[in-house]
């Protein structure tokens, strides 16, 4: 009797493209729903979740999660690609495949190697400097008296006097209720370490003088290429892993179609808001 | 050599039971010291290969195709027949039996028919259990249906492909045991001679058509299992690779040819289109269930249709000539397929075929859809009278019924059948005739079988409809098996059969000349042109209507048509690999031989029966007129050296079951 | 009609091979499209050179041996139909026609436009059967109903030619669509369910052996098959070998 051979089959492999694929589908929505505070959060809102991202020890183990499905996502359909292309040494001279299949199908490889691309350069914009650069922490100004004004920055912890408890910021204005109440009552999350201004590096970003249009650019063609790839991947993912019914199918590739497009859409629209209208 | 067809003593029902009991076996460990070369792969060949195999034989399997699967087994429609009276309907062995020698016009064996009758009910459990999805109703048990020529519903079937899946049951049968080594398949090759050592078959020459090397291939036994030779008309509904080379091989080594004048002309299939048309394609028979067959009562009418002034739908009711019903009212458009055939023809002939060539005559299922969408009409209790809604409903059930059949017409005559009536002709199909074989379907080679439709034995002068896939299972699964281990129980100290013998040596030298004479021929002609003349002579002669005079023409003329092809035919190309010219020049001088016998054995059998009709023989009616007294035998032909000079051997039909009747379908 | 083909010609397996250029006039509409290339070899052997070889024989869309890759497709640009069934009304006057073989690893070609397309054989080798043997013995063919849903379904699956079609549209020559078919039409059946995991696992390990790419589920295979075998099979297929591989 053969071995089963769930890493090297051909359709283990699939599984696993599947399987991954559709766990960074999941995370495409968490990522999706705390960028859109972007549009519709406070600077301090957007701030507060990227700090959460970046210290809960649960969001830890996802993300390392997701990283290795990037990995195996990608690494996983590179072998693929190659086998397919040893499968067929010599092609054919003309060959008319939009007869019989869509184009997104068909480059899914070119895609998600520009969505890698994408994910480089988008590790590297921000999440690198998250992770390892200094960032400037998010402050607030408060103009106590006329021509007097004081920075602070903001933390969710509590400590120093240059710091603000979070509670205490009300939009732009600090509410102040009795100086001793951040130095009494504990709070949650990290003694003293001020908000990594992942805001206005993002917004710096794409206003850029010089590079603000360009990266706008890349960043809503990046979201294109995406949801070709969500496209084809999103329903594929689900017949790879044996989900084929004719009751429950025809739902799922409404919602898969759906999700291709919405997704990208959105996450597109936040550079673009931010390049044109912020 | 006095024909001995060995049918065991005793009374019908128990002649192969008998039999059974008393033959020679072989054991397990004997039987891997031997081994059996199989020709052809399709339902005779296939289960015989499998079952051989598995058995412990070593089988050598040989196909001209690509794979076994692809033999033109695959292409039967309709269904198979089996007694398992499932329906209640009063089906029985002897029921079965006696239909299928009624149904030959009495020129059938009757001990292999009743054999055939008995194991047939096994088929059916075999196909079921190797995986074969024949259709089922919604209790889940299978269904049956009705064919032509019998009074109970003993057919099954896998919607119009059941050929293909019991082909498929038969191949996958034949992987397991190639998987397992049992069975060496040789794909792409092509017999091409039979080798006789000491008076017995030990091997044959086969070419290989990937590398064109000429191979031998010994073992202890041979069987042929080629199909028929319908090709030598070159439009028939066999495939393109039909052919009669490996019988007609062995016919010249010794084993007698039986009836090849019977063939069977299908009555529905899509007329020929125009020159260049090579292969006919056939319709179910069941369409003739709903369909109604006609053509214009007046020779003016035909005349504008052919012309394309007038569409058939502009005639008038009264304008029509339903000659069926008119002609056989109590049967009318379900008579057997050979009356149907001639009847067509008959109308052609005088006159009122109605496509270009004149060949056609109308199938049509307007006044079904009127039917069946005046009784939805009233189901639904919807207006009977509303002509768009009756024609719509009418059109839903008749789509449902034969959807398929009406989509391949329509793709292939580019004609809508739901608006207008079908054209069809008839076209030959299948060859009764074939290798003489006794009752353990050896040939008078010793050590030679012929199984499935390149035998003689089942069908007579005429098959009834899913008979053939039948008789093919029969053959293969449950008849060879016993009957070859009989003779092999002999061979168990014989040893491997060198393929050095001298006896190899000549016939592979025989096979070298033949090739090296046609490659080197240099002529000006196409093998496909001398076929296409040899078809025409076929047709026009030795076709569904007879006369001595064609028939002695045909045969000068096919002669004169084989002298030629000798003479002027050019086959391009390299002997020493891929060479289609090559292995159509092989197939056709064969047809060319076959040819010339075919028509010497119509010219002999003075009288008509089942597919032979000769219209010296007809009664005043213009039906066959069968003549028990001086031809109720087979005509077995003994190859002397030229198809002309062949000798006849006559095995004597008893009937000792079933009492013979003139047919009558008026 | 008058058209221009642009054919494959390759001597054998070792032969480079090349397109050629030939122009075939009075082409009929009623044709079929391997009527139209006898008609051009015809020409050819009368003219002394050396046919176009192509694969072919019951010419009625059941056997599966005809194959060619034309103009961009499978069988040709009809649905639901093989070469043989293609009729020359699908072109028109003064086409150009490219005409080539079945192209993937796994079906070398032979000459011209024949492919080798034993890797198929081989695939049914390691598991396309029902183990029972042919004994006659087997026990009565109704004795275990099958629904007809069920039965229905394995016919439809059943139906698969073996022309290769799938292989040789699909962008990574990939047999799924084919090995599919026949595990699921016998994982379909009370009678193949018994060695269904064994099935399975021979069957893919063997595809896989035998050089053809992976799926990525595009679908061309299910629109080219003159068949119409369903992607369903595919899915079904995917849930076998995960059953069988955590068994």
């Amino acid at each position: 009797m053969a071995k089963s051979a769930l890493l090297k089959s051909s359709i283990g492999k699939k599984y696993w493209m599947a399987l991954t694929g559709l766990f960074l589908c999941l995370f495409l929505v968490g990522h999706l729903a705390g960028n859109l505070q972007l549009l519709f959060g406070t600077q301090l809102q957007f701030n507060e979740y990227a700090l959460f991202m970046t210290t809960n020890p649960a969001v830890k183990i996802l993300s390392y999660v997701t990283y290795i499905s990037i990995l195996f996502h990608a690494i996983d359909g590179i072998l693929l690609t190659i086998q397919n292309k040893k499968a067929r040494p010599i092609g054919y001279a003309k060959n008319n495949a939009g007869a019989n299949s869509a184009w997104a199908s068909r480059n899914m490889a070119v895609l998600g190697t520009l969505i890698l691309i994408f994910i480089a350069t988008h590790m590297v914009n921000f999440w690198a400097k998250m992770h390892f650069t200094t960032m400037p922490l998010q402050k607030i100004t408060v103009e106590a008296q006329p021509g007097a004004t004081q920075d602070f920055y903001l933390t969710s912890g509590w400590g120093q006097d240059k710091f603000i408890p979070v509670q205490s910021v009300d939009g732009e204005n600090i509410v102040l209720d009795g100086r001793d109440f951040y130095y009494t009552k504990p709070l949650k999350v990290k003694f003293a370490e001020g908000y990594k201004d992942l805001h206005t590096i993002t917004i710096e970003f794409f206003k850029d003088p010089k590079w603000g249009l360009a990266f706008t650019i890349f960043y809503v063609f990046s979201m294109a290429v995406l949801a070709f790839h969500l496209l084809h991947g999103f329903n594929s993912a689900f017949q790879s892993l044996g989900a084929n019914n004719p009751k429950y199918t025809p739902a799922i590739k409404v919602f898969g179609k759906g999700f291709a497009i919405i997704v990208p859409l959105l996450f597109a629209i936040i550079p673009l808001y931010i390049h044109f209208f912020k | 050599m006095a024909l001995d067809s060995k049918i065991p003593q005793g009374p019908i029902s128990t002649k192969w039971t008998d039999y059974k009991d008393h033959i020679n076996l072989v054991n397990p460990a004997n039987k891997r010291n031997i081994d059996v070369i199989i020709v052809g792969t399709g339902l005779a060949g296939g289960s015989a290969a499998a079952t051989l195999a598995e058995l412990g034989y070593n089988v050598k399997a040989f196909c001209f195709q690509d794979s076994p699967r692809r033999a033109h087994s695959i292409a039967a429609q309709g269904g198979i027949n089996a007694a398992k009276n499932y329906q209640g309907d009063g089906d029985s062995t002897f029921r079965l039996f006696y239909d299928t020698v009624k149904g030959g016009d009495y020129r059938a064996r009757e001990a292999n028919v009743h054999r055939l009758a008995e194991v047939s009910a096994n088929i059916i459990d075999q196909c079921v259990a190797q995986g074969v999805p024949l259709a089922r109703e919604y209790g889940g048990l299978l269904d049956n249906r009705s064919f032509g020529g019998t009074l109970v519903s003993r057919t099954f079937y896998a919607k119009g492909q059941t050929g293909q899946q019991l082909l498929l049951g038969a191949y996958s049968a034949m992987n397991r045991q190639i998987g397992r080594g049992k069975i060496q398949m040789y794909n792409r090759h092509e017999m091409l001679d039979l080798v006789i050592v000491d008076g017995k078959a030990r091997g044959i020459i086969a070419r290989n058509l990937v590398t064109g090397e000429i191979e031998r291939h010994s073992a202890h036994a041979v069987v042929i299992a080629s199909g028929g030779y319908g090709n030598v008309f070159f439009l028939s509904t066999n495939a393109m690779g039909s052919n009669v080379t490996a019988a007609w091989k062995i016919h010249k080594k010794g084993a007698y040819f039986a009836n090849p004048c019977y063939t069977q002309i299908h009555p529905t299939c899509i007329p020929v289109s125009g020159d260049h048309q090579s292969k006919l394609t056939l319709m179910s028979e069941s369409l003739r269930n709903d369909g109604r067959i006609w053509v214009p009562k007046k020779l003016e009418d035909a005349q504008a249709i052919r012309e394309g002034r007038l569409k058939p739908t502009d005639l008038a009711e009264e304008d029509r000539d339903y000659y069926l019903e008119r002609r056989y009212p109590s049967f009318g458009n379900l008579v057997p397929r050979d009356v149907a055939s001639r009847a067509a023809k008959e109308r052609c002939d005088a006159g009122f075929g109605v496509n270009k060539t004149g060949e056609a005559v109308y199938l049509d299922f307007a006044s079904a859809i009127q039917r069946y969408g005046k009784e939805q009409a009233k189901i639904k209790h919807l207006d009977p009278d509303d002509a768009a809604l009756v024609k719509k409903l009418g059109t839903e059930v008749v789509a449902n019924k034969y959807g398929n059949l009406f989509q391949m017409y329509e793709k292939i005559v580019d004609d809508n059948p739901y608006e207008t009536p079908m054209m069809i002709y008839p076209a030959v199909h299948y060859t009764m005739g074939g290798i003489w074989v006794d009752y353990n379907l050896m040939t008078t080679i010793e050590g030679c079988y012929a199984i499935g439709e390149a035998n003689f034995s089942d069908h007579g002068a005429n098959r009834l409809g899913a008979s053939a896939l039948m008789q093919g299972l029969a053959d293969g699964y449950f008849v060879l098996p016993y009957t070859i281990g009989d003779y092999l129980s002999k061979d168990i100290r014989t040893g491997k059969i060198s393929t050095d013998l001298p006896e190899f040596v000549e016939a592979e030298k025989n096979v070298r000349d033949q090739i090296e004479r046609l490659s080197k021929n240099n002529g000006t002609h196409s093998v496909d042109y001398f076929h296409r003349k040899l078809g025409k002579v076929m047709w026009d002669k030795v076709g569904m209507a007879r006369n001595a005079q064609g028939l002695s023409e045909a045969m000068e003329e096919i002669k004169a048509i084989r002298e030629e092809f000798y003479r002027d035919v050019r086959v391009p190309g390299d002997v020493n690999g891929f060479n289609q010219e090559l292995e159509k020049a092989l197939r056709v001088a064969d047809f060319l031989e076959l040819g010339e016998l075919f028509a010497k054995d119509a010219l002999h059998r003075n009288e008509s029966c089942g597919g032979h009709f000769r219209e010296e023989y007809q009664t005043e009616e213009g039906e066959a007129q069968r003549d028990d007294v001086n031809f109720a035998y087979v005509a077995a032909w003994e190859y002397k050296g030229d198809p002309r000079e062949a000798v006849l051997h006559k095995e004597e039909l008893k009937f000792e079951n079933v009492k013979l009747v003139q047919r009558s379908y008026k | 009609m008058n058209l221009t083909l642009k054919i494959w010609r390759q001597k054998n397996a070792q032969d480079k091979g090349q397109l050629v250029d030939y122009k075939i006039s009075d082409v009929s509409p009623d044709m079929s499209f391997l009527e139209m290339l006898d008609v051009l070899n015809d020409g050819l052997v009368e003219k002394g050179d050396e046919p176009v070889a192509f694969d072919h024989d019951c010419r009625e869309g059941i056997c599966g041996m005809c194959s060619l890759y034309i103009n961009g497709e499978a069988h040709g640009p009809d649905r639901g139909v093989t070469t043989c069934q293609l009729h020359m009304r699908m072109f028109k006057d003064g086409d150009t026609i490219f005409i080539e073989p079945f192209r993937a690893k796994a079906f070398p070609v032979i000459k011209d436009l024949v492919v080798d397309r034993s890797a198929f054989d081989r695939i049914q080798h390691a598991g396309g059967f029902i183990s029972v043997n042919t004994s006659g013995n087997t026990q009565d063919a109704n004795a275990i109903p099958i629904p007809k849903h069920d039965a229905d379904r394995a016919f439809d699956a059943a139906t698969c030619i073996g022309c290769g079609a799938c292989v040789a549209t699909c962008k990574n020559s990939s047999a799924m669509l084919f090995v599919s078919a026949k595990v699921s039409q016998f994982a379909l059946l009370p009678q193949g369910k018994v060695e269904a995991a064994e099935r399975v696992l021979n069957m893919v390990e063997q595809m896989d052996h035998e050089g053809f790419g992976n799926c990525t589920n595009t679908g061309a295979c299910e629109i080219e098959c003159p068949k119409g075998i369903s992607l369903e099979n595919i899915a079904r297929m995917n849930r076998e070998y995960f059953k069988a591989s955590i068994k």
